[in-house]
Order: C-alpha cells, then structure tokens, then sequence
C-alpha cells in the first residue's frame, strides 16, 4: 500500500498533534480501556470473523477530532487507546472518516461500501484486514455505541443522542 | 402464476436476521469457504450459525436458500457434496447451483430439496434451462442479466420452471460464471474459489490531489478524482487507457447498480416468479434499506396501488443506478 501523501481532501480537520491533542488523548484512555474491554467480553464471536487479523494494528481516524485511535483486536489483549497523529504506531491498516460517519458504521446504520463510494469513507492498508473488521463488527446484534453511552448513565446516553442529531442534521444538509 | 417473492441477501447472521424482519420472502446465503461466490474475509456462516438462522426464519415463514454456487475444481468435489449434505441436515429449503456434477449428486442425496439453477450456470435459452430441469429437477433459474422483458416473457412461455431475476445491486454481469479476469492477476477464480477481485489482493492508494487509485495484484485498475464518486476494485469496471483513448474509459463495465424498481410490473406480468436482491457482501445498514423498499413496493403492486418507490441512490456502486439490458441492449 501506498500512501503518497496526508489527507488534503476531508474538510475541517484538526491538527491531532501538539499540546492539545495530547491532553485530549490523556481524557479519553480511561473510557477507551473500558469500552474495548467490555466490547470484547460482550461480543467475543467478533474475534472469530477477524480471523488471521485479530493481531492487526488497525489505525481509526476520525477527521475532526484532535486524535486518531489505535485499535488491535486481540482477544488476549485488546489495545483501543488514543494517540497524536504525530505519534500514531505504524498500521496494518487505516480507516478515516468523519467521528459520527465512523460510529454508524460500528453500528450498522450505515453501509460501509456505500461510504466508500460516495468517498467519505477512506481505507489504506491491508484491505483484507479492514473487509474483516466490518464484517466482525456488522455481525453484532444490537448498538456498539449505546452499549458504550450506557457505561456512563444517564450523561452518556445524552451525548450519543446528542452526536446522533448532529449526524443526522449534517446529513440533511448534504 | 408470479409470486413476485422477495429473494435477499445475507452474509452474517445478524444481515439474515435483519432481511427476515424487514420482510424477505427468502434469503440466501452460504459457508465460509469456496463452495458460493462470495467467499470473502470474514463473511458467511459455520453450519452451527447456519443452524440457528434457519430456526430464526423458519420460525417468521421465510425460506433459506443455501447458495453453492461455484465450480468444484477436479478431485475436490468433496467439498460441494459435504456442504451440501450439511444444508440438508440444518433443513434450508433449496439449494442454488451452478456444477451439473453438484446438481446431479443433490438430485440424487437429496431429491426432496427444491434446486434453483444460479445465475453463474449462465442458462438464458430455454433449450439450456429445460435441460437443467429435465435431468436435475431445476425448480427454478435466476436468469443472466443480459435479457430483455420480451425475451424473459418468451423464455417463460418455453420453460417448466420458475423465473428469478436480479432487481437490485451489483451490475457486474460480463458472461456470467465464466468470468476469468481476477484469474489473470491474483490466480483465484471467481467461479472456482468464489473470490472475484479478493481483498488480500486489493490496495487503495490516495494522492496530493486528493484522487485515489485501486490496485488490484498490483495492477492499477482505475484512479478515481478528488470529486469523483468510486466503484468496487473489479477488473471488469476499471478505466483503462489505450492508444487511442489515452484519458482512460471503461472498457467493458463501469461502476454502477443495477436497479428495476420501475420495472417491477413489467417484470412480473412477464411471469418472473421471484426478485433477487444482490449484496452478500454489503452490510446490515444496505439489507435493512433495500429490503424495506422493495417489501414496500412489492406489497404495493400486489395490492393494485401505484408503487412507492424510495430512491435507493445512495446504496448504489458509483452512486449510479441503471436498468441495464432489461431495458434495452443498448446499454452500454
């Protein structure tokens, strides 16, 4: 895979470096490790679909966000941490889209092929490896996200209903 | 009599589940190897999966149609026979074929298990078709998508069996199960390994402009601009220059989705028996879409009211839509 150069084409995208986005990546560890670890312990059939890929290292960029986020999905030891753009690890594969584009697509709300086409969705990498996750991932009964918004209560729930309205107003302007 | 029953994809489990409530007739699927064409990472089911997903559309009155839709290589067949007699035992209600090998070794092992002849045994003649029926008890065929209304209407008048055609999806038609273009770059077959343009072999690759070019095995196949909508990594829709079209053009398909939502009376005062939605490969978001509108739109036709027909853009390869040879030859 080739990478010839950063993105230049997903609009409003922040630096992910430096100062701020390091602070940004020390706020949300704490949740990353929890939501990982209970996705794992709730869904394990996923890690039978990522087959060969379970020790992957997959890099999930939300374009807006100061940081990118690194996944491997190994079921011995699943790693969902936070890192600058600038400090991001060497992936297997990298997939970058905007934050609530990339959280409907854990959920099924949206097609991922679909995204591909329309190009919001960008895939570098081990293609095989990203195919794998999307399948693992669309196997899932139920909603990954309100899973995750419900470790935190009544003020998750709130802030994913919130993302699901930005969403959904963004996608009514386009 | 036309049934106009809903035929849909499921590659997981959960897309099973999910085209069963949102109102498929049937739904088709397949293990996780070689023996259908849409052997892909991480999509298809272990026969215990297969097991429960049967129980769960059984229990709602929609059908399983298990595909073994591809080709045994010599000496393996195995394979195809094993299978098979796994989808007898889980009780899905049809197999879809392609082999005449595998055919005849169901209408033999199984002969109270409906046969629908793939799409990827390319019979679009009645003389191939009747053979098919004659000799393995063919229920059914999912016609090629290279006819027109008037031929299918003539093809049914000639037949014994069933009708099914595609009315959604993937446009991907060429000669079909004799496509051997992924063969010549990757060495998997399509037909034979049921992999068309596999994922191992496909990269993406972004530049400064903001375009982005697909590879397949290392071939470029087709560079898409910084505005331009993209298609799937498959030799048949790639854009390629030559010496004289040195801009680049689609030489045999281009990225687009078949979609026959306004043909749908015509096809079933045709005598098309069954609809066929394509997408295995796609996700739960596309089954739930798709299924929903063409339930919608069918139940409408049944019950005499004008269609409503929800536009489907969005799902579509390329963000394009056409009706193909349904419509005319002329096509392309």
């Amino acid at each position: 895979m080739t990478e010839s150069s950063p993105v230049t084409f997903f609009p409003a995208r922040l630096p992910g470096s430096g100062l701020a986005s390091r602070l940004a990546c020390l706020a949300v560890q704490p949740i990353l490790l929890r939501v990982v670890r209970r996705i794992a312990a709730r869904h394990p059939s996923i890690f039978a679909r990522l087959g060969p890929h379970q020790t992957t290292d997959f890099l999930i960029d939300p374009v807006e966000l100061p940081f990118a986020l690194h996944l491997r999905p190994d079921p011995a030891a699943p790693i969902l941490r936070a890192v600058p753009r600038d400090k991001a690890p060497r992936a297997g594969a990298t997939i970058r889209g905007r934050f609530l584009l990339l959280l409907e697509l854990v959920d099924a709300e949206e097609d991922g092929d679909a995204a591909f086409f329309s190009r919001d969705l960008e895939v570098t990498g081990d293609t095989e490896a990203v195919v794998r996750l999307r399948n693992a991932l669309d196997d899932v009964d139920g909603s990954i996200a309100e899973e995750t918004a419900a470790m935190f209560g009544a003020p998750g729930r709130a802030v994913l209903a919130r993302l699901r309205r930005a969403y959904a107003n963004d996608m009514h302007r386009r | 009599m036309s049934l106009a029953e809903l035929i849909c994809p499921a590659g997981t489990p959960a897309a099973l589940r999910t085209a069963v409530d949102a109102g498929a007739d049937a739904v088709y699927c397949g293990f996780q190897d070689a023996t259908n064409a849409r052997n892909f990472p991480g999509l298809n089911f272990t026969p215990e999966e297969l097991a429960a997903s049967v129980a769960y559309a059984h229990d709602k009155g929609t059908k399983v149609l298990l595909a073994l839709n591809t080709y045994p290589p010599a000496g393996k067949v195995d394979l195809w026979r094993q299978a098979a007699d796994t989808g007898a035992r889980l009780g899905v209600d049809a197999f879809i074929v392609a082999d005449m090998g595998v055919a005849d070794y169901i209408a033999r092992t199984h002969p109270g298990i409906r046969l629908h002849l793939s799409v990827q045994a390319a019979a679009s003649s009645p003389e191939a078709i009747r053979y098919y029926c004659e000799n393995f008890g063919v229920k059914r065929v999912v016609l090629p998508r290279i006819l027109t209304i008037p031929e299918i209407r003539q093809i049914k008048r000639e037949i014994p069996c069933e009708i099914e055609t595609f009315i959604f999806g993937n446009h991907g038609l060429m000669v079909e199960g004799r496509c051997s273009l992924t063969n010549y770059l990757t060495g998997q077959s399509t037909n034979m390994d049921g992999v068309c343009s596999p994922a191992s072999e496909v990269d993406y690759a972004r530049h400064a402009d903001g375009s982005m070019s697909s590879q397949l095995a290392g071939f470029t196949i087709d560079c898409f601009g910084a505005e331009e909508k993209a298609g799937y990594p498959t030799i048949c829709k790639g854009r390629y220059t030559a010496p004289h079209r040195p801009d680049g053009y689609y030489a045999f398909e281009e990225p687009i989705s078949l979609n026959l939502s306004r043909l749908l009376p015509e096809l079933i005062e045709a005598g098309v028996h069954a609809f066929k939605i394509e997408g295995r490969q796609r996700s739960k978001s596309y089954v739930r879409g798709v299924v929903r509108a063409f339930r919608a739109a069918v139940d409408d036709i049944k019950a005499g009211r004008e269609a409503k027909i929800a536009d489907l853009i969005a799902l579509t390869e390329g963000q394009k839509q056409t009706q193909g040879a349904f419509e005319t030859k002329k096509w392309r």
